[in-house]
C-alpha cells in the first residue's frame, strides 16, 4: 500500500554545524543531506556556513569548496561543471537540478541539498540510478534498421526530418525528470518514467530507424508508458529546458493513430 | 536498516527487471476511453445541470412526467452509464497508483464490481421513473 511515512531508517536526523570562518561578511548556510553506509545511522543534515564572496557563483562551486576546505567526507558526482555531463543531478532548494547550472543567488535563505529524490542511496548526494539506466537501455536506444546504410556515406535525413529531433537530442540523461515523477516514485518498477520516454521518442521519431511499430509494441503498456498521469513535473524541473511531457504525449498520440 | 535478511534476495540483473516481463500490449484503450468519455460527460454533465435548474420547485408529477419523456431518459442514462464507466477507469488508476503486492488484484476487481453495481442502481432507478410516468398515464 501507499506509504505515508518514511521508513522508520529514513527518518533524517540532525547533524554537524560548521562555522563561518573568523572574518566571513557573505555568510550563506548551505543545509546538505549527509548519509553513509559505513554505520547504522539514519541520515542528516548537516549545515555548512559559508563566505559567499570566497566561492563561486553556482551551488557546485559551494560544495566542491566544502570538499576541498571544510569536510572532505562530503560525497557527490560532479564532471563537467557546464551542464553537459548530468553528473551533479541532485535535488537543490527543493528542486530536482544540476547544481553546476543553480545559481546560489536564486536561492532565497539557506540552501537545502537532497540527493535525487525517492532513488536508493550511495552516499550522501549520490543516488543509485542502476534501475534508470537499465530501463534505458530496455527500450534499446540506439538506430536499429534493416536497409543498409548507403556504401559511400552517412545515413541521409531531410531538413525536416532533422528538426522532429530537436528538443530530444539534448537530452544528457540527469534523471532530473525521472526522480521529479511522483508516477515513477509509486511505480518505478514498471514505468519506465519520462527520462527513457523521451529517449524512446527520440528513436521513434528519428526517420532513419525502421523499427517505429516495434519500438511502439514495447511501449504498449498499462505501465510502462500509461502510468504517466501528465502531472508534468518533468518539464518544469528539466535543468536544460526539455518538455519530456510533450514527448510522452506524442508516443500516446501515435498509439491512437496506429489503430484508428 | 530493517531487519535485513541473512543473503541477498534479489540477484536478478536490472536489465531482466527493467524488461520484466514484457509491454501487457494494453493501456492505450482505457487510456483513449478515459479521454473520449470525458470528453463525452461534458455536454451531458451540462444538459443535466440546466434540467435540474429548471425543475427546481416541481413537485412530484412534474419531475415524473420530464422523466418519462423519451429524450429525458435516454439522456439520463447516457449520463449515468457514461459517468459510472469514466469512475471505473479513473478509480482504476488510484488503484494502480497507491495499491500494490497482493491486494492490488482484489482491489481492481472491487472497483469494477463496485461502480457496475452503482451504475446498474442508477440505470434501474430511471426504469422505474420512467415506469411510473406511463402508469401515471393510464
Amino acid at each position: 500500500m501507499v506509504e505515508l511515512r518514511l521508513p522508520r531508517n529514513s527518518e533524517i536526523g540532525k547533524g554537524k554545524t560548521f562555522p563561518a570562518p573568523a572574518g566571513a561578511k557573505n555568510v550563506r548556510t548551505f543545509k546538505v543531506y549527509r548519509w553513509t553506509p559505513d554505520d547504522d545511522k539514519n541520515p542528516v543534515v548537516d549545515s555548512y556556513e559559508l563566505d559567499l564572496d570566497t566561492i563561486g557563483p553556482m551551488v557546485l562551486d559551494a560544495i566542491i569548496h566544502i570538499k576541498n576546505e571544510v569536510d572532505p567526507t562530503l560525497t557527490f558526482r560532479r564532471s563537467c561543471r557546464e551542464g553537459i555531463c548530468g553528473s551533479c543531478a541532485m535535488n537543490i532548494d527543493g528542486e530536482n537540478t544540476l547544481a553546476c547550472l543553480k545559481p546560489i543567488k536564486d536561492i532565497k535563505g539557506d540552501v537545502r541539498i537532497y540527493p535525487l529524490p525517492h532513488m536508493p542511496i550511495v552516499k550522501d548526494l549520490v543516488s543509485n540510478l542502476d534501475g534508470a539506466y537499465a530501463q534505458l537501455r530496455s527500450i534499446e536506444p540506439w538506430m536499429k534498421s534493416d536497409s543498409a546504410p548507403p556504401p559511400d556515406g552517412e545515413r541521409k535525413q531531410s531538413i525536416e526530418e532533422r528538426e522532429k529531433l530537436d528538443g530530444m537530442w539534448e537530452c544528457i540523461l540527469c534523471f532530473c525528470c525521472t526522480t521529479s515523477c511522483p508516477s515513477y516514485w509509486w511505480n518505478g518498477d514498471r514505468y519506465l518514467g519520462p527520462a527513457v520516454l523521451l529517449a524512446a521518442y527520440r528513436w521513434i521519431a528519428d526517420s532513419r530507424d525502421e523499427h517505429t511499430g516495434d519500438r511502439l509494441d514495447a511501449l504498449e503498456d498499462t505501465f510502462k508508458l500509461y502510468a504517466c498521469r501528465t502531472i508534468m513535473n518533468c518539464t518544469q524541473t528539466c535543468p536544460k529546458g526539455l518538455n519530456p511531457a510533450k514527448a510522452i504525449g506524442r508516443i500516446k498520440e501515435l498509439q491512437i493513430e496506429r489503430k484508428l | 536498516m530493517n531487519a535485513s535478511p541473512s543473503h541477498i534476495e534479489v540477484m536478478r540483473s536490472q536489465l531482466g527487471r527493467a524488461r520484466g516481463l514484457g509491454a501487457g500490449g494494453s493501456g492505450v484503450g482505457h487510456w483513449w476511453a478515459e479521454r473520449v468519455s470525458a470528453a463525452t460527460l461534458l455536454p451531458l454533465s451540462t444538459w443535466f445541470i440546466v434540467q435540474m435548474f429548471r425543475l427546481g420547485g416541481a413537485d412530484h408529477a412534474e419531475v415524473v412526467k420530464w422523466g418519462g419523456k423519451p429524450v429525458n431518459a435516454t439522456m439520463l442514462a447516457a449520463l449515468i452509464i457514461t459517468t459510472f464507466y469514466h469512475a471505473q477507469m479513473g478509480l482504476q488508476v488510484i488503484v494502480d497508483d497507491y495499491v500494490h503486492g497482493k491486494a492490488h488484484l482484489p482491489a481492481r476487481i472491487l472497483v469494477k464490481i463496485g461502480t457496475s453495481l452503482i451504475g446498474l442502481l442508477g440505470v434501474f432507478a430511471i426504469i422505474k421513473l420512467v415506469a411510473a410516468g406511463n402508469s401515471q398515464k393510464s
